[in-house]
């Protein structure tokens, strides 16, 4: 079964989502990977506003490549969200609702991500050109000189995930693996 | 000797990538139907299915399969008696993969000093270049185009001679096993045994283009590889890691002199989205 979320993603809908649910994304997110959160948290430092509001929201570990004459963005699927970590917890206690990336996360956000109630779906790396298919329109709202990593906000639509790791701490990269193998070895 | 204008390299470079970028070769597209079929975990199906879709979708486009067209590396086998005319080798290898990605619209990931300034250099060069020089006339291109996503993932190990053929598949098995999820699995595996601290991995590297069904000719390595697969498969990792079947398609190992007191052991991981192929000049 497939569960259709709306985003932003609000509380009543993130809590009961599980590790290993199947689900689509429809609405607003915004895309931030490396450089950008560097500088997120560089506004923050210096007390300054952020380009994007945070409640409830979902980041997208994302760096496009260009956008071809006539369609909204270019391919997009996920980077690996370990690099994103150390920023990670301050924008969970900040609000932020979810994240979209691929790979395992540290303790430190997982406990995070508990305590705030968030949720870190996945996206399927290498899926990216069927993946910008859900896309429906893309503008870049912030470090513009970032090229592939400035911010954007993608409008999205059935955008295929799967819950990795939800607002228990669940993580379906070890449930995963473990279900196949006894599964394997009846 | 043969007279081969540099343009002529430029242009099969150029082609090279802006086809390698957009559909991956008939075997790895088989090798992903065939763990989709065989697939028995929902999630694991969802994603597979994805990425079978995904190759229709980059067809339909003209868009890369991954936002990640990688770095450019280029293996070059020259034929001695190969002379180059009308300009730099080099330079015709770059403006070969400075033309694709900036006509295929494919990302350019490439910054120019690793540590301090890591600006984007903005065309995708330089290309990673290895060059070696056989008898004959002709000139082999091996073009890759490869994702740090997997490439952050791959390992070198120095064993002991002593660590014998367990040593290697324990090497192998360890790699894919801490690279989990990250490298988007099913990955193809290449091993490099022998060898030194740098024609390891140069191996390795090479074997992840090495087509998937097709073994080392040399019984004991086969064997090898298939002993590996097989362990690296018991791991349930699974697409995207998310548990399944499937965690490599492929392993290919090469090997090479070595010295008395050694066996290196490099690991490469590429992604299911392992962009290459070859061309003739
Ligand atoms: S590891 Fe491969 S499939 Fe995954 S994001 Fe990188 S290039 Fe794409």
């Amino acid at each position: 079964m497939i569960r259709d979320l709306t985003l932003p993603l609000h509380k009543p809908a993130a809590l009961p989502l599980r590790a290993g649910d199947l689900v689509t994304l429809s609405g607003v997110l915004y895309t931030a990977r490396d450089a950008a959160h560097k500088r997120l948290i560089n506004l923050l430092r210096e007390g300054k506003p952020l380009p994007f509001p945070l409640k409830d929201q979902v980041i997208y570990y994302v760096g496009p490549s260009p956008a071809p004459a006539g369609l909204p963005i270019g391919s997009a699927g996920p980077t690996t969200s370990y690099r994103m970590d150390s920023y990670t917890p301050e924008l969970l206690s900040l609000g932020l609702g979810g994240m979209i990336g691929k790979g395992r996360r540290s303790p430190e956000v997982i406990e995070a991500m508990r305590r705030y109630g968030a949720v870190y779906f996945g996206a399927t790396g290498g899926a990216a050109a069927l993946l910008a298919r859900s896309v429906l329109s893309c503008e870049v709202i912030a470090f513009p000189d970032l090229g592939p990593e400035a911010v954007r906000r993608l409008t999205v639509e059935r955008f295929p995930a799967i819950v990795l790791i939800d607002s228990m701490g669940n993580n379906l990269y070890e449930i995963g693996p473990a279900a196949c193998t006894r599964r394997a070895e009846r | 000797m043969r007279e081969l204008p540099v343009t002529d390299v430029q242009a099969a470079v150029r082609g090279l990538f802006l086809q390698i970028n957009r559909r991956v070769s008939p075997d790895i597209e088989a090798a992903m139907r065939r763990a989709l079929e065989r697939e028995t975990s929902p999630a694991a199906r969802y994603v597979l299915t994805q990425l079978t879709d995904n190759y229709a979708a980059a067809a339909e486009t003209g868009l890369p399969l991954c936002q990640d067209t990688g770095m450019a590396v280029c293996f070059l086998t020259v034929g001695q008696d190969v002379h180059f005319t009308g300009g730099s080798l080099t330079q015709a290898v770059e403006q070969g993969v400075r033309d694709a990605y900036i006509e295929g619209c494919f990302r350019k990931s490439i910054v120019s000093d690793p540590l301090f300034d890591r600006v984007n250099t903005g065309d995708n060069t330089p290309a990673v270049i290895h060059l070696s020089l056989v008898p004959g006339e002709s000139v082999r291109i091996l073009a890759m185009a490869k994702g740090f996503g997997s490439e952050n993932m791959s390992r070198v190990f120095m064993l002991p001679p002593a660590a014998g053929e367990e040593g290697v598949l324990d090497a192998v098995v360890t790699a894919v096993r801490e690279a989990g999820p990250n490298p988007c699995p099913p990955v193809i595996v290449g091993v490099g045994i022998g060898g030194d601290f740098e024609t390891a991995p140069l191996m390795a590297k090479r074997a992840t283009a090495r087509p998937i069904g097709v073994h080392h000719p040399d019984a004991r390595y086969a064997a090898l590889e298939e002993k590996a697969l097989e362990r690296i498969n018991r791991s349930m990792i699974g697409a995207a890691g998310i548990g399944g079947l499937t965690t490599a398609l492929w392993v290919s190992a090469e090997y090479a002199p070595t010295h008395i007191a050694g066996m290196p052991v490099a690991v490469c991981i590429c992604c299911h989205a392992s962009r290459h192929a070859e061309t003739v000049l």
